[in-house]
């Protein structure tokens, strides 16, 4: 008798914890040819509102961290998801060359973002040499709690909404892929063991239509990445409701998620601090 | 009481001739507006300055379409045949400097030694600033791809200053735009459609649409606008966030404030002073990022609030156009109500109010600068914007209070800091949550200086480098700026 395999019970990734849905809810996944692979955790409005408190709560410490600790910790997320490259490839399915090459390329994108971390107030900060005896320096710094209703595709897209929101010093609540939600929640377990501080990334699965405009209306995120909205109706109702307290919005787009991403993912979620200071003796 | 009087020094209004009244600005001609006419007032005096028409959304149909013919035209011309019309336009603006002072001092309000010393040196400075960023794209980092048709709502509070803000870098870049200027002080605009002319700028390439809150909703709402730029309230900036959810249009905005100014024991007194006048008085309080909410150290509380009083007592109230007044008129009846209705409610809630001994001007619209003590974070005059020359006190112990304490508001666009410690000085101003944090100044202007808020004070940044970023195809330069292996 051939040695019956122990399942593993996925559940959503809140505050550095792998709760269950306080609804009690789950729904199953299944393979693109219709195989079950798991029940997973269907996440509530009330469980998006404990990840915004942990994102909320994780803010403080992960935004005063140094830029150069992030980059470290982004980098140390890459060498564990490296690590983890023959699981992640078999959970994603489909060709295994195809599956191998899509982890390399979240690795390889998690290490970019990396490195960008004291790189970005270079490129994106300013000295301002204004007319009058007054130091003037623009720097860049992060907008705070950032919802992301993330693609389908669940690593390398995951990872290139994730990344260029947190390296800048935000914190998130990322709204998992409906359909193929397991290797996010696969990733959780990568950000739970790599140093990243609990409650940086907060992983919901379950339901874009039902938790997406809890989000967009929540008056303590201040950021909406509605990259993997597929609806466009449900994505105008959030972008309107973000119009409540003034949200940075980052609308649906179709993405090459191999492309070469540029540095916007990173700008659209940071501010401009100026700072004036008198010169003179 | 004063030891001497001052005679009074009335600038000459000889210099501008006020048609009875104006059209709009379209493709290059002043034309009728369909919609019916306004007066634009005085608020000094109440006296009306002069009919106005308003563009009805037929009329903003127009503008849009001649912006769209104009942007290709603009937009194939070399950045550094841009740059020269903005050199000139930046010229004919010190040329007529006198004229646009005296102009925007009668429509707004405003003194003239802050219309002539401030807003037009500055005006200019914006012009020649983006002049020289038009050939030069390249080196910013945001691609050189223009957005289109830039709408393109401005507030009344620095009416000519505001238009720079907007029309420089939109052209700088090769956008073409429709500018619609407040209704309560359109001149100004209209004068700079005049110098749009005498600058040859090809028609379309600035169109001047007037009215009031409906033809700025046609201006933002229009299916061939690219680019939507609004300063303003919160509560409009909301509306038009809402407004262009769900199309492609790129929205910047710039909203409310209520800015901490924080004043620690160590600080010098009488600069502090100055900066807490300046922050709070300077255009009658008319200022998005006043610093209305005053933060003292409770140890310096007694001796700082004297201090204030007593130079509050030598603030000069009155004629705008005389060169010596330092605090002008409110620029509209609404305004003054608004004002009115929150200080009355200042003192409902149990704050301390007090006004320095001013003879205010028997027409026009006029409020006294005005100080609230005892004032508590929960008081609505510390949590809304009131837009005038009221100050609310508030005090602190610790440096950690006082950071709770400022950024506890909505808001976030300014703030300010006094003290003589450095270290202190870059502790604060890395935890203060705000897009501008002046240290042993304030309310300091510059068009080399990104200035933009956080939180509900709106998004994006006008000035500087960054500036350009709300005038370019961002997306279109995002695979160049990563991918320059």
């Amino acid at each position: 008798m051939s040695r019956l395999t122990v399942r593993k019970t996925y559940k959503l990734y809140i505050g550095g914890a792998f709760p269950r849905s306080e609804s009690g809810r789950s729904y199953p996944v299944t393979s693109p040819k219709g195989e079950f692979l798991a029940n997973a955790s269907q996440a509530s409005r009330k469980d998006a509102r404990d990840a915004v408190v942990a994102a909320r709560k994780a803010f403080p410490g992960w935004s005063g961290a140094t830029p150069y600790n992030r980059g470290q910790i982004l980098y140390r997320v890459a060498e564990m998801l490296e690590g983890r490259r023959a699981q992640f490839a078999e959970e994603l399915g489909g060709g295994k060359r195809a599956a191998l090459e899509a982890v390399d390329a979240a690795v390889d994108r998690l290490v970019w973002y990396a490195g960008w971390s004291d790189k970005i107030a270079s490129v994106h900060g300013a000295a301002n040499p204004v007319a009058g005896p007054y130091f003037n320096l623009s720097s860049p710094e992060p907008t705070g709690v950032v919802a992301i209703v993330a693609p389908a595709d669940p690593l390398l897209g995951l990872v290139s909404v994730v990344a260029p929101v947190i390296v800048t010093g935000n914190t998130c609540v990322v709204v998992a892929s409906e359909p193929s939600p397991l290797a996010s929640i696969t990733l959780a377990e990568v950000l739970a063991t790599s140093d990243l501080p609990g409650g940086v990334v907060n992983v919901l699965t379950g339901r874009q239509a039902e938790l997406a405009p809890w989000l967009a209306s929540h008056m303590d995120v201040n950021g909406l990445d509605l990259t993997g909205v597929t609806d466009a109706d449900l994505a105008l109702r959030c972008e309107q409701a973000a119009a409540e307290n003034l949200k940075r919005v980052l609308r649906p787009a179709q993405e090459d998620w191999t492309a070469d991403p540029g540095i916007r993912r990173m700008t659209r979620f940071l501010e401009t601090k100026t700072v004036w200071h008198p010169v003179g003796i | 009481m004063a030891i001497f009087e001052y005679a009074p020094a009335p600038e000459s209004t000889d210099v501008v001739d006020i048609k009875p009244s104006y059209g709009l600005f379209i493709n290059g001609e002043f034309v009728d507006g369909s919609g019916p006419t306004f007066k634009t007032i005085n608020p000094a005096t109440e006296e009306s300055l002069a009919e106005i028409s308003t563009a009805t959304s037929d009329d903003v149909d127009r503008a849009v379409q001649a912006a769209r013919k104009a942007f290709g035209v603009w937009s194939a011309l070399p950045g550094a045949e841009r740059a020269k019309y903005l050199f000139r336009i930046a010229r004919i603006i010190q040329e007529r400097a006198r004229e646009l002072a005296v102009l925007e001092s009668l429509d707004n309000g405003k003194p003239i030694r802050e219309s002539r010393d401030v807003d037009l040196p500055l005006v200019a400075a914006h012009f020649f600033y983006y002049a020289g960023w038009a050939d030069k794209l390249e080196y910013a980092g945001f691609g050189t791809k223009p957005l289109g048709v830039a709408g393109q709502v401005i507030p009344w509070n620095f009416p000519l200053l505001m238009l720079a803000w907007k029309i420089a870098p939109a052209l700088a870049c090769g956008n073409t735009v429709v500018l619609k200027p407040a209704e309560t002080t359109p001149l100004t605009a209209l004068w700079f459609a005049d110098i749009c002319r005498q600058a040859d700028l090809p028609p379309g390439v600035v169109n001047i649409v007037t009215g009031a809150g409906e033809t700025g909703a046609a201006v933002v709402a229009h299916p061939d606008v690219n680019k939507v730029a609004f300063t303003g309230s919160t509560e409009v900036g909301r509306i038009i966030a809402r407004t262009v959810a769900g199309t492609d249009k790129k929205l910047t905005l710039e909203l409310g404030g209520k800015a901490a100014n924080i004043v620690f024991e160590d600080a010098a007194i009488d600069q502090a002073v100055e900066g807490i006048v300046n922050g709070i008085f300077f255009n009658q309080g008319h200022v998005c990022c006043a610093g209305s909410r005053l933060l003292v150290q409770e140890s310096i509380q007694d001796e700082l609030l004297a201090s204030l009083k007593r130079r509050l007592a030598t603030l000069r109230v009155g004629d705008p156009l005389d060169k010596n007044t330092d605090v002008g008129a409110i620029n509209s009846a609404d305004q003054l109500a608004k004002i009115r209705e929150l200080s009355e409610i200042g003192e409902s809630e149990g704050a301390l109010r007090w006004s320095p001994a001013c003879e205010l001007p028997e027409r026009g619209f006029w409020f006294p600068p005005t100080i609230f003590t005892g004032v508590a974070q929960s008081h609505t005059i510390a949590r809304d914007e009131i837009f005038g020359p009221v100050l609310s006190v508030l005090t602190f112990r610790t440096p950690a209070e006082a950071v709770e304490k400022a950024n506890n508001t909505p808001y976030g666009l300014s703030a300010g800091i006094w003290t003589e410690k450095g270290s202190r000085i870059l502790w604060m101003a890395d935890k203060l949550r705000a897009g501008v944090v002046w240290a042993n100044t304030f309310n300091k202007f510059d068009p080399a200086s990104p200035f933009g808020g956080y939180k509900e004070s709106g998004y994006g940044r006008e000035g500087g480098l960054l500036g350009l970023e709300a005038y370019l195809d961002v997306r279109a330069s995002a695979a160049r700026l990563g991918g320059l292996s």
